[in-house]
């Protein structure tokens, strides 16, 4: 079987009833221009991207709409709650992010990125209000793709509640630190997968490179939603390419197994009928 | 009668639905999503549904976003 062949036999990844083949999801905030965006999209092979709920313009009707620049037939919008500090406001963004997507027939009117920030320094995820949200936003038929810390009882809380998947942050927000505590990462994959191995666990925020991701993937996680790391590389498309590729590499490795990492060195080649050493 | 979207106060008719008031703002209707008073307006209301004097309107759409 060719490489690419096990790449693509890849089973895909399953979030609720939505399935994507790539498990990069970008988000389309931050970009200098829309068709830049629009590139970089189609570079990182992604099939789901992030959108924001935001105020309309209404003194600016010759402005473009990000949704001019977003196939919606080919991408499944996910639209977060980006900017609220608060369950009552996570439940109302996500109920007017449900009724535009339903206005487009996107597939993206079903879920929601939950995202309920404790404060504008840190942008850290405050964790009382996303269970509380999450619950209320379960009940009111919403997928949630829910984004918090790396802890890994809040963790366990969300998927007790009823999350869909459970999105803990590599590092803060735009932070570029990539994956600061790995081990939480582990923890929660082993608490959110152990008698479930199907459930979904991806990485979302800090990624700073691509290594950050093929790290991230190597972990275990189902897949990584980033926007920043893309957005704002010199060359935002050459990255998105670097992204997909990591992804797809980190995902290889971590089906492949690991080798065990170990003290001394270990030769690779034969240590039989080796040539006599001469001495100095 | 008065009313605010986005926090701008308007002047709009007596009686205008949302649905008036949408087609008076120059946008893509699709684009687009309204609150009356934190109560989300289903688009299949938005033309039976008659705004009244001080109501208060939040007209959202999509952006970029992480």
């Amino acid at each position: 079987m060719s490489l690419v062949e096990t790449t693509t036999n890849d089973a895909p990844l399953v979030l609720g009833t939505h399935t994507l083949r790539s498990r990069l999801i970008v988000g389309t905030g931050k970009y200098d221009t829309l068709e830049l965006m629009q590139q970089s999209l189609e570079a990182s092979g992604s099939e789901c991207v992030t959108v924001a709920v935001r105020r309309e313009k209404l003194y600016d009707p010759t402005g473009r709409n990000l949704l001019d620049y977003i196939d919606f037939h080919r991408y499944t919008l996910l639209p977060n709650t980006a900017g609220c500090y608060n369950a009552r406001d996570a439940v109302r963004t996500a109920k007017l992010g449900r009724e535009i997507l339903l206005g487009l027939e996107n597939p993206g009117a079903d879920w929601v990125k939950l995202e309920v920030l404790a404060d504008t320094k840190t942008l850290l995820p405050d964790p009382v209000e996303t269970v509380q949200a999450c619950e209320q936003l379960v009940g009111l038929g919403f997928q949630v793709l829910c984004y918090t810390t790396d802890d890994p009882v809040i963790a366990k809380r969300l998927k007790e509640v009823g999350a869909t998947a459970v999105m803990p942050a590599g590092s803060p927000i735009g932070s570029g630190q990539g994956i600061l505590n790995p081990n939480n990462i582990r923890i929660c994959l082993e608490y959110l997968k152990g008698e479930d191995p199907d459930y979904p666990v991806i990485v979302d925020a800090g990624v700073g490179t691509a290594s950050d991701v093929a790290f991230a993937m190597e972990l275990g996680v189902d897949g990584v939603l980033l926007n920043t790391a893309i957005a704002h590389a010199k060359e935002p498309v050459r990255m998105a390419h670097a992204m997909r590729h990591a992804t797809e590499a980190g995902r290889l490795a971590f089906q492949s197994g690991r080798i065990p990492r170990r003290l001394y060195a270990s030769a690779s080649s034969p240590e039989d009928g080796v040539i006599d050493r001469t001495s100095n | 009668m008065k009313i605010r979207i986005n926090e701008e106060e308007r002047d709009v008719p007596e009686g205008a639905s949302v649905a008036d008031i949408v087609a008076t703002l120059s946008l893509n209707p699709k684009f687009i999503a309204v609150e009356v008073n934190l109560e989300l307006i289903p688009r299949a209301e938005h033309g039976s549904h008659k705004l009244s004097d001080g109501d208060q309107l939040e007209v959202v759409t999509l952006v970029g976003g992480g």
